[in-house]
């Protein structure tokens, strides 16, 4: 994740238009033209679950290389499993893991 | 009379703003540890105002993903808001206006979407003023909040922060799929179906903004089919 060669002021400034456009038609467009509600009970369906797919997705098997060792990016993601399926707030889900990760790279060294 | 629905507004909307506050601390938090620029993480925040849907465009940004990704990225995660929009439509005041009704599309999220179809009677413009007002600064703000403050952070305990999203990404989903048995089918056929994607020959040549599009598409129809959701007509109004 370590690109910044790339991130010129445009192409951030482009990126996030594409992003808060793209957003915004998809909000806009059923409130400022359409008025009917959409009875299909499979796009229904389909739409409730897009979010936990996509996010699953991008963490697997994403997450075990996001670190310095493959070890410590284990480590840290059972702590936020662990975490997550305690309940945790989003903020002490990721801090936890991070501080799992940290300590791991630092027990690798020695 | 306006002022007070304006104020009611403001009301309901203060849970919602405290919790987008957390979130996005998190958020601002990962964006600067991944080398994003904190004032465009706080724009990201400010002109997107979604969250798994401006996480994993900051993620494919950072990636050096093409713009089509992003876009088709972008619609894939937030074409539910569009589902949200048209049940909202059906609520809005038939006296509000064109203009008004643009402004208000723009702050249409899971949890504004959920207070105001609770709202009693026909939605109002003082009303959503109010009720889009507190939770948009709480989303700007604790962007900023949580990128500056990481910016303090030791280069040593910042690169094991390159979890954080990850992190974050695992606290949304899991709650939920402990509860529901189709969103646990969900989430493991997901992970399952990326990791082909990622390690299979042929599919893995695929860019990983596309693999993970893909993915989604597939498993959220089957389940779909699998475990159809009750309408939310069924339910209320």
């Amino acid at each position: 994740m370590n690109g910044d060669y790339f991130m010129t002021t445009s192409k951030i400034l482009t990126s996030i238009a594409v992003m808060a456009v793209m957003t915004y038609c998809i909000r806009v467009l059923p409130m400022a033209i359409f008025r009917k509600k959409i009875q299909n009970r499979f796009v229904q369906s389909f739409l409730a679950y897009v979010p936990y797919a996509v996010l699953s997705a991008m963490t697997f098997p994403a997450i075990f290389s996001c670190t310095d060792s493959t070890a410590s990016a284990a480590a840290g993601c059972a702590a936020a499993v662990i975490l997550a399926y305690l309940g945790k707030s989003l903020l002490t889900v990721a801090v936890g893991a991070s501080v799992v990760v940290y300590l791991v790279q630092l027990f690798l060294v020695f | 009379m306006n002022n007070r629905a304006f104020f009611q507004g403001i009301r309901d909307g203060l849970p919602i703003c405290l919790g987008y506050f957390s979130v996005s601390f998190a958020f601002g938090m990962t964006c600067v540890i991944s080398g994003f620029p904190l004032w465009a993480a706080v724009l990201t925040s400010l002109s997107n105002v979604t969250s798994a849907g401006q996480f994993a465009g900051v993620n494919l940004i950072l990636a050096d993903g093409a713009y089509v990704e992003l876009a088709v990225t972008t619609l894939i995660i937030n074409i539910r808001y569009f589902l949200m929009s048209l049940s909202m439509s059906q609520k809005v005041d038939p006296s509000v206006k064109l203009w008004q009704r643009l402004l208000i599309s723009f702050g249409i999220t899971d949890e504004i979407f959920a207070v105001s179809m609770q709202h009693p009677g026909t939605l109002k413009p003082p009303y959503m003023a109010g009720l889009l007002l507190t939770p948009i600064a709480g989303w700007t703000l604790g962007t900023f909040c949580g990128g500056a403050i990481t910016s303090l952070i030791p280069p040593a305990l910042s690169s094991a922060l390159g979890i954080a999203l990850y992190g974050m990404f695992i606290a949304i989903v899991i709650p939920p799929a402990r509860k529901e048995k189709p969103i646990l089918f969900t989430v493991v056929f997901a992970i399952l179906l990326s990791c082909v994607f990622t390690y299979a020959p042929f599919l893995k040549q695929l860019s990983g903004g596309w693999g993970i599009i893909l993915v989604t598409v597939i498993v959220s129809a089957v389940a779909a089919v699998l475990f159809p959701v009750k309408t939310p007509d069924e339910e209320n109004l």
